[in-house]
């Protein structure tokens, strides 16, 4: 296969003299959806944290496109085109949906105090681009008759959509997803699963997802990485993943 | 086309009215008493010339602007108008609302010529606070930085100007650019300590800061005078032109010299309260258009949440400095325009209760909210006046007002309202943006759901 979207190896991260993740390896490639599992604190989140800039690995290289990414701070990494979602919401809860997608498009938009200032054509363009993109977005998720209401009013359901929207109008490569099913009922599982398969198929997207929901993961994957006590218990194809005896042992305990 | 020619007619009837009253009669002296005289034909002539003007362009206004549109159009830069139509929902207010406030502003302006000295003197003062309130809601109520200090950076105005004119003898003008850059420049150095610190961290370091800067002040004596502070900084003038009875500049000549009219000192208090009009005017002007511009969204969004403007690629540190600098330029505007409407400045102007004070207009008002903090910065500077008879209770009812307020509005007199914009229904499954694979897979999704 040709060259990984995402690849990191021999990633480290120790907090004092607790190791949360220990040697974990993975890659991502063009529209793929690869999912990590484990069980609560395995250390997933944490990957997720030292891919994005969250955290500064304490050893390892992550290379995305080929381009070492690994201390860079978060800004930097979001802006070569990885967003990532969070475990729990994290919207701008006192803003309009609208402004919430604005705000996301901002590196995208023409940000010149001057042009701003004085309202220039170029100005407006930008904004109206921006807006179109927005409401592109809004219609797909279906949020467009909550466009100007408080993010933090929504439903939760309708809040864990908006944040996949706000994600992708950032034009992200690797769009990366902690828990995106937790809490959700399971018709809104169902439309998060078409969701995700629409955004690898038709808007060149890899997505990185952790998951609880065996069935959504199970179901999407295109590969699993198990993760258990920050190490790496194994990898592969979901149904490999599924017959692993050190993941059945792993999930159920030893027998 | 009727209603256009009503619109005309009433457009012109306002301007008659306004005109003949400022510019239509005179006032002369006859021995003891005044009396009102019509003015010269000149004058009569010019009014008229005006209202013809004005009703034409009234009348033809829909034609005017379409020959804009098209020249702007040929020129090849022309917004597309779907789109533009579309944004203007968002950055442009309604007719009435702009009819409304047209009338607000001429009332502002003629309100001086009437009021006496000293209100005029207060509202001056009202509208030195309004700028500063709006200045810090820019730091506080927008991005979230609790600025404890903010008095600092209007010091740094205050003094810019004095001293530039004291060494130099800039003038008022340049002395308001070079105030709000300087305070600018000031609110820049001290962000880079600021960015690392949150909440109670960053209220503390903010607040050193404006001791610091008030303290040193005090203390460099050679250069600001120390406690005894600067005196004579001159006024604004209007164009060269001085407001003082004789001009104090060689061949400079007096206001009312130029215009052939008797001295007054109240031309000079009116002129000062039209100077802070416009800036203010010029304040709420910028700080709206910010609003509105990815930079205020994103002061926002970092108040919101910071962790998530991390991860959509908004660098944290550069939006913390825009607010900060861009907040410190506008408390160094209000510096400025201070330093020359007192002539006298000295440490003491610029003590920590200062900035309590600002910080509570903006917290009165409403985090965030421009008529909020113009309301509140309205009302903390006329309640102490109309409160004088109390005397020492004065502070303490102040106090007690300020307690009940956050009890019965936490989110102040007017919360901020959000910017709506208007979501155009499309028939459904058509959309009519450009054609993404979205579109076609997108609406079958949503029948679904």
């Amino acid at each position: 296969m040709s060259q990984p979207l995402l690849e990191a190896s021999d990633l480290n991260m120790r907090f004092g003299g607790l190791v949360a993740v220990d040697n974990v390896a993975l890659r991502v490639h063009s529209d793929e959806i690869i999912s990590i599992i484990g069980p609560n604190g395995a250390g997933k989140t944490t990957v997720f944290n030292c891919l994005t800039g969250f955290y500064k690995p304490t050893a390892g290289t992550i290379r995305f496109k080929g381009e070492d990414i690994a201390g860079l701070p978060g800004h930097k990494i979001s802006r070569k085109g990885i967003v990532r979602t969070f475990q729990h919401v994290r919207l701008f809860k006192d803003m309009t949906v609208l402004e919430n997608l604005l705000v996301a498009q901002h590196r995208h938009m023409n940000t010149s105090l001057l042009a701003g200032l004085f309202n220039t054509p170029g100005f407006r363009r930008s904004e109206a681009m921006a807006l179109d993109k927005a409401m592109q977005w809004l219609e797909r998720v279906n949020l467009l008759d909550m466009a100007n209401r408080n993010a933090g009013n929504l439903a939760y359901g309708q809040q864990r959509r908006l944040e996949i929207a706000r994600c992708m109008v950032t034009r992200p490569d690797l769009l990366m997803l902690d828990e995106p099913a937790a809490g959700l009922n399971p018709k809104e599982t169902e439309e998060l699963d078409n969701l995700i398969c629409e955004l690898r198929d038709h808007h060149k997207v890899s997505v990185l997802l952790i998951e609880h929901d065996m069935q959504l993961v199970m179901g999407i994957s295109d590969r699993i990485y198990v993760i258990n006590q920050g190490r790496p218990l194994a990898s592969g194809t979901p149904e490999s993943v599924q017959n692993h005896p050190d993941v059945i042992k792993a999930y159920l305990g030893e027998t | 086309m009727k209603t256009r020619f009503f619109n005309a007619i009433a457009a012109t009837f306002v301007l008659l009215l306004l005109t003949s009253m400022l510019l239509g009669l005179t006032l002369e002296s006859n021995g003891t008493e005044l009396v009102i005289q019509v003015a010269e034909g000149t004058r009569l002539s010019w009014i008229i010339s005006g209202a013809v003007i004005v009703f034409l362009f009234q009348f033809f206004r829909n034609e005017i602007s379409q020959g804009w549109q098209n020249t702007r159009s040929s020129m090849g830069n022309a917004v597309p108008t779907s789109i533009s139509e579309k944004v203007k929902t968002t950055s442009q207010l309604s007719g009435l609302k702009t009819t409304a406030l047209c009338f607000l502003v001429a009332g502002l302006m003629i309100w001086p010529f009437f009021a006496s000295r000293g209100s005029v003197d207060l509202a001056t003062l009202t509208l030195i606070y309004i700028m500063l309130g709006l200045g810090l809601n820019i730091v506080v109520g927008l991005a979230g930085l609790l600025d404890l200090g903010y008095v600092g950076f209007y010091a740094v105005g205050a003094y810019s100007y004095a001293l530039l004119n004291m060494y130099f003898g800039i003038d008022f003008w340049t002395g308001l650019l070079a105030g709000g850059l300087l305070a600018a420049f000031f609110g820049f150095i001290l962000g880079f300590p600021v960015l690392r610190l949150r909440g109670d961290y960053l209220a503390i370091v903010t607040l050193g800061f404006g001791e610091i800067i008030r303290i040193l002040l005090n203390n460099l004596t050679d250069l600001t005078g120390g406690p005894n502070g600067i005196s004579q900084i001159p006024k604004p003038d209007l164009f060269g032109l001085e407001f003082s009875r004789r001009a104090k500049e060689e061949g400079n000549v007096p206001f009312h010299e130029f215009f052939g009219i008797d001295y007054s000192s109240g031309y000079k208090v009116i002129f000062l309260y039209l100077v802070a009009l416009l800036l203010v005017i010029a304040t709420v002007f910028v700080i709206n258009r910010l609003l509105r511009m990815p930079i205020g969204r994103a002061w926002e969004a970092l108040r919101e949440d910071d962790i998530a403007c991390q991860s959509l690629g908004l660098n944290k540190t550069a939006v913390k400095l825009s607010a900060f600098t861009i907040g410190a330029a506008f408390a160094g505007f209000a510096g400025t325009f201070f330093a020359a409407r007192q002539g006298f400045i000295s440490p003491e102007s610029f003590t920590f209760i200062e900035s309590a004070i600002i910080l509570a207009i903006v917290v009165l008002g409403g985090m965030g909210s421009q008529i909020g903090t113009v309301l509140a910065a309205i009302i903390m500077t006329l309640l102490p006046e109309f409160a004088r008879e109390f005397n020492e209770y004065r502070m303490l009812m102040f106090g007690l007002m300020m307690v009940f307020m956050m009890g019965w509005r936490p989110q102040g007199l007017l919360p901020m309202k959000r910017p709506h914009i208007e979501v155009e229904r499309k028939p459904q499954g058509v959309v009519s943006m450009q054609s993404d694979n979205l579109t076609t897979s997108g609406n079958q999704l949503v029948r679904e759901v």
